[in-house]
């Protein structure tokens, strides 16, 4: 990024870059260790209601309820993919926008941060990097979940490691720029705002609780969520964790991660430059 | 110790918005290594502005800043390492403890885990906060957490400190603390640029000061060359038991050498001078005929400078 004027200076520049993005990642860190137990709760709350009602509580109504019927025994792992791909994008969104929001505000905390020897747009990306972490974990909360909740359990079949590795950093990444964006765009008051709008919305029409094939009767739907990164978060999870659903092809998954975080993570980090130099 | 530290050349900025500001339009200035600078201006006059340019955090319109040659645009992670900043407003990190915002500020800058612990603790230490280490910034008062922000600034050892309003908000005490704090960091050799509105604290602290206002450079020099140069007049007030002659002894008095002006007041005479050495001997003499009953001196004052320079029109 910057050309250093003295020639020895390139040298010592990489490790420097290290150390910085180092104290800023063992920082996050530390303020993670002080709230373990509500960021635990936080991110496995929802799942784990989901699955108590729609996989456990459901079945055993089945007789005379048609929306168990409809999911049938097999919606627990349609579930599953869908519920690590939610977690992701909350994570995401708790873990960036939040705390930058407040961090934006008034208080300007980020400022020793930005202050610190290393390009600011390597500020951006530790905390996109941050919360990839808290995303992964948040993901892999659901796994056991799945397996003990529901009445007939889902066993995820892990054949594909790679695959998973990569599906779950790179939508781990897209929902850290994803906070990124839209904690750094958003005035801190609307915060919430835009989380009831757009947040749950493309959550919801995220293809999290039904496979993309599965659109196919409703052919407009099926093409407007392609617009939507997070069908890719779950049809990517649903490839590497429950093969045997229906789920679009591995290179569009790859192909459209890859754009959506090129994108956003652009947008993120011009946004955040924005906030921080006037 | 003339060494050139910041320099500041033609600086403009302007605010592109609804409304159009001219922040800064024009300025030039020298810091020199190892003084103490002080940025005087009324309100808006584009102090901050020109901290957040020399700090990396404001953009310049045109213009350029160097610390210690390196260009603050071009380069600004490696002018971050040889400035420290303390801002107007409280900007500690709300989530960590007053030692953690030290601690982990020497993280960001390279500091390994024991160099950062031990220099966190000897600036605690210093700056007598080692009691409160464990406290949140949201638990200290005002000058309390103005110390740590200075104790955080100078952390990883820069060149040059910008204070941005350093006494603003604090109590004597805390103020005469704070000045005992940035004296010491000159000690240490570290460059200091601050802004203040208190005319006597700049008076007292700087090695230097400049006055800004509507984002030009007014006046340069040091307290006393500026005193000297705009007028900044010893007052010398005379209470007389006899009124009448008044208009007499006063014009006697304005033929004193060293006296400018001087008028009849209410009570006696106020005596103008440029220069006091050797001037009261005459001067009560000239005023005991109408009985001299009391004489008290207002010593110049940056604070005369200060009004003289930039008016007394309130600023928006
Ligand atoms: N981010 C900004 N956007 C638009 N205008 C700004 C911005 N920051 C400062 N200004 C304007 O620029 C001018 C200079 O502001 P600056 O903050 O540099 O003044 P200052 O000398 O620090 O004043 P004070 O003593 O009140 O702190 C003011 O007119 C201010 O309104
Ligand atoms: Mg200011």
């Amino acid at each position: 990024m910057s050309n250093v004027p003295r020639p020895a200076g390139l040298a010592i520049q990489k490790p420097r870059f290290f150390r910085a993005f180092y104290g800023l990642f063992l920082r996050d860190l530390r303020v993670l260790s002080r709230e373990l137990g509500p960021f635990i709760l936080r991110v496995g709350m929802q799942p784990l209601l989901f699955l108590f009602v729609f996989t456990f509580i459901m079945p055993r109504m089945a007789g005379g309820n048609p929306m168990a019927a409809g999911a049938g025994p097999a919606f627990g792992t349609v579930l599953l993919p869908g519920l690590m791909a939610v977690a992701i994008m909350f994570s995401g969104i708790a873990g960036v926008a939040l705390p930058l929001s407040t961090e934006f505000g008034i208080t300007r905390e980020i400022d020793d941060r930005v202050m610190c020897p290393v390009p600011v747009w390597a500020v951006a990306l530790e905390k996109v990097c941050f919360s990839a972490l808290q995303s992964i974990v948040a993901a892999l909360i659901v796994i056991p979940m799945a397996i003990w909740i529901p009445a007939n359990p889902v066993y995820p079949d892990f054949h594909n490691w790679p695959l998973l590795v990569l599906v779950l950093v790179m939508s781990s990444l897209l929902a850290g720029a994803m906070g990124l964006a839209i904690g750094s765009t958003v005035n801190p008051k609307q915060i919430g705002l835009v989380f009831s709008i757009v947040v749950v919305p493309i959550t919801f029409l995220g293809c999290v609780y039904y496979p993309w094939a599965y659109l196919q009767k409703i052919r407009w739907l099926q093409i407007a969520v392609l617009f939507n990164p997070i069908v890719y978060m779950s049809e990517g999870l649903r490839a590497a964790v429950t093969p045997g659903v229906n789920h679009m092809p591995v290179w569009a998954i790859l192909l459209a991660l890859s754009v959506f975080l090129v994108l956003l993570g652009r947008w993120g980090v011009k946004g955040f430059l924005k906030r921080v130099i006037s | 110790m003339s060494d050139t530290i910041v320099q500041i050349q033609a600086l403009t900025k302007v605010y592109e918005g609804k409304q159009r500001v001219t922040a800064l339009d024009g300025v030039d200035l020298e810091v020199k290594q190892g003084e103490i600078f002080g940025l005087l201006g009324p309100n808006g006059a584009g102090k901050t502005t020109t901290i957040g340019i020399c700090t990396t955090r404001t953009l310049p319109t045109s213009g350029q800043v160097k610390i210690a040659g390196i260009d603050v645009v071009g380069h600004p992670a490696q002018a971050r390492r040889l400035i420290g900043v303390v801002p107007q407003y409280n900007t500690l990190d709300r989530s960590l403890t007053i030692f953690e915002n030290i601690y982990f500020h020497c993280r960001y800058f390279g500091f390994s885990h024991a160099l950062a612990k031990a220099r966190s603790e000897e600036l605690l230490e210093q700056f007598l906060l080692s009691e409160r280490s464990k406290a949140l910034p949201s638990q200290l008062s005002g000058g309390l957490a103005q110390r740590v922000q200075i104790a955080r600034a100078i952390a990883h050892r820069p060149t040059v400190l910008f204070l941005d309003e350093p006494s603003a908000g604090l109590d004597p005490q805390s103020r005469i603390a704070m000045w005992t704090a940035v004296q010491g960091l000159r000690k240490d050799g570290i460059t200091v640029v601050l802004t203040t509105h208190y005319m006597e604290e700049a008076d007292e602290l700087s090695d230097r000061v400049a006055v800004v206002d509507h984002g030009k450079l007014l006046a340069l020099g040091t307290p006393q060359e500026l005193k000297d140069a705009y007028g900044a007049q010893t007052i010398i007030h005379l209470k007389l038991r006899q009124a009448e002659g008044g208009e007499a002894v006063a014009q006697e008095m304005r033929q004193l050498k060293g006296v400018e002006n001087a008028e009849v007041t209410g009570e006696g005479l106020r005596v103008f001078a440029g220069n006091v050495d050797g001037l009261l001997p005459a001067i009560i003499q000239t005023s005991s005929r109408l009985g001299l009953r009391d004489i008290s001196i207002t010593e110049p004052s940056l604070e005369t400078v200060f009004i003289h320079l930039t008016g007394r029109d309130l600023r928006e």
